[in-house]
């Protein structure tokens, strides 16, 4: 059967690994061709690179990096941040990234997604969606989550299913950097309503936190950054901690 | 040992590339029909949509160079699919080559479709699996697949058993990607380039 997957995500300003937490207040936490390298190395399963300064500053992301990347990872690895036309993602997967990640440009235009699944298939096209808790909704926001979008997390995301995304990544903002676990029921919610692979995302602070997302939350795959680039929690310890406790892993 | 990488601008072939290099192989990107005839190995990447990468072929001339080759030929994700009669997706008549027609994955809550990440291989055969178990993973994205027969050297599970590699004679092909499969992929690359 396929295993749940672990993914250690580097958000990359200015070529190097940075962390916040809810999107502010970054901290330095290395160069991100030697971060994933190690990743690799200790067992993770797949890996995200967001370049976070791109959409606010409307530069396109860095190719040379991907390419880098691309030489030495032999694991899957996904690139987002201020990809906005077919022309980003053609020159993203010729560098060597084998999925993208769109997110303010789906929302601006979601016809987007149609266009890019056409072109390079469903399976190459990640749709990014950061969703706030506010007033009891899950709202979306755009534009590295500094603007509301007036559009309910649930439906967007079976919308972009619909128009086809081959895969989710959710992350819920009031939860991200928290380390106080993730958001389950927004989690399962997504999870339930689409019939393709969601990347639960934000709040990952201890190994029970993955179990519940797993479980309760119907994770196809969890997503962190603080607890694996502070040595907070080391990846070959949480996968045979999730194994022990029943969860599908690749050990 | 000269290796031909099949060009015909239908996707990711950065990532064989790069693979076959850590592998210290060179290889060269090519339509051409020459190179590819004389190569001791070719390798036939996929990725996308089965009939845009068909009429791909058929713009290169290449749907009727491939089924010519002699040498061990490896067909990945996609370019393994194309080895078969047909597609359900967008109803594609295919290359040919195995007698298998290739079916869409149906999702349900716990097997989502694209069949996407980690699956382990099961029923190994074949000199491409040499040194490898059934708990070994390898790395899977796709939403099609080719059904169990007697052309299948591997199988893997979503619910039901799939083909995860096929062969018929010099035709090779794997469902996952080998070039992302961490250690297990870089072996079983090294298996096909030893053959």
């Amino acid at each position: 059967m396929v295993k749940k997957r672990l993914i250690p995500c580097l958000d990359v300003r200015d070529g190097r690994t940075v962390k916040g937490i809810q999107f502010e207040g970054l901290r330095d936490a290395g160069d991100p061709i030697s971060l994933a390298a190690r990743y690799a190395q200790e067992g993770a399963d797949e890996l995200v690179f967001l370049d976070i300064t791109a959409t606010n500053q409307r530069r396109q992301p860095l190719t040379h990096l991907v390419r880098d990347v691309a030489r030495v990872l032999d694991i899957p690895f996904t690139v987002g941040g201020g990809i906005s036309t077919v022309a980003d993602v053609e020159a993203l997967l010729m560098s060597g990234a084998d999925k993208v990640s769109i997110n303010s440009a789906a929302l601006a235009r979601p016809g987007l997604i149609s266009e890019l699944a056409r072109r390079f298939g469903s399976q190459c096209v990640v749709v990014a969606v950061d969703a706030r808790l506010v007033e009891q909704e899950w709202q979306v926001m755009t534009r590295a989550g500094t603007v509301a979008t007036g559009r309910q997390a649930v439906d967007w995301c079976r919308e972009a299913a619909d128009l086809g995304a081959g895969e989710l990544l959710l992350t819920s903002m009031s939860h991200d950097g928290t380390k106080a676990g993730f958001a389950l029921e927004l989690t399962r919610a997504v999870s339930e309503a689409v019939p393709v692979p969601v990347i639960a995302s934000g709040g990952a602070g201890q190994p029970s936190d993955f179990t519940a997302v797993f479980k309760a939350g119907g994770a196809d795959a969890a997503l962190a950054a603080s607890i694996f680039h502070f040595n907070e929690t080391a990846l070959p310890a949480l996968k045979q901690y999730l194994h022990a406790e029943g969860i599908a892993i690749r050990l | 040992m000269e290796i031909a990488v099949v060009d015909y601008k239908g996707g990711n072939v950065q990532s064989v590339l790069f693979a076959l290099e850590r592998l210290g192989a060179q290889a060269t990107l090519t339509a051409d029909p020459e190179i590819l005839r004389k190569a001791d190995k070719v390798l036939f990447p996929g990725e996308g949509e089965a009939a845009s990468a068909m009429e791909a072929l058929r713009a290169a001339g290449l749907h009727k160079v491939l089924p010519t080759l002699t040498q061990p030929f490896l067909g990945i994700c996609l370019g393994m699919q194309l080895l078969g009669q047909h597609s359900e997706e967008n109803d594609t008549p295919l290359l040919g080559l195995l007698p298998f027609n290739v079916k869409r994955f149906v999702p349900n809550t716990t097997h989502k479709v694209p069949h996407m990440g980690w699956n382990n291989l099961q029923d190994l055969q074949g000199p491409l699996f040499a040194g490898l178990t059934d708990a070994d993973h390898v790395y899977f994205v796709h939403s099609y697949y080719a059904p169990v027969g007697n052309y299948t050297t591997a199988q893997a599970s979503h619910p039901a058993p799939f083909s995860a590699a096929v062969q018929h004679g010099n035709f090779h092909g794997v469902q996952f990607h080998t070039e992302k499969s961490g250690a297990v992929g870089t072996r079983i690359l090294a298996n096909f380039l030893s053959l």
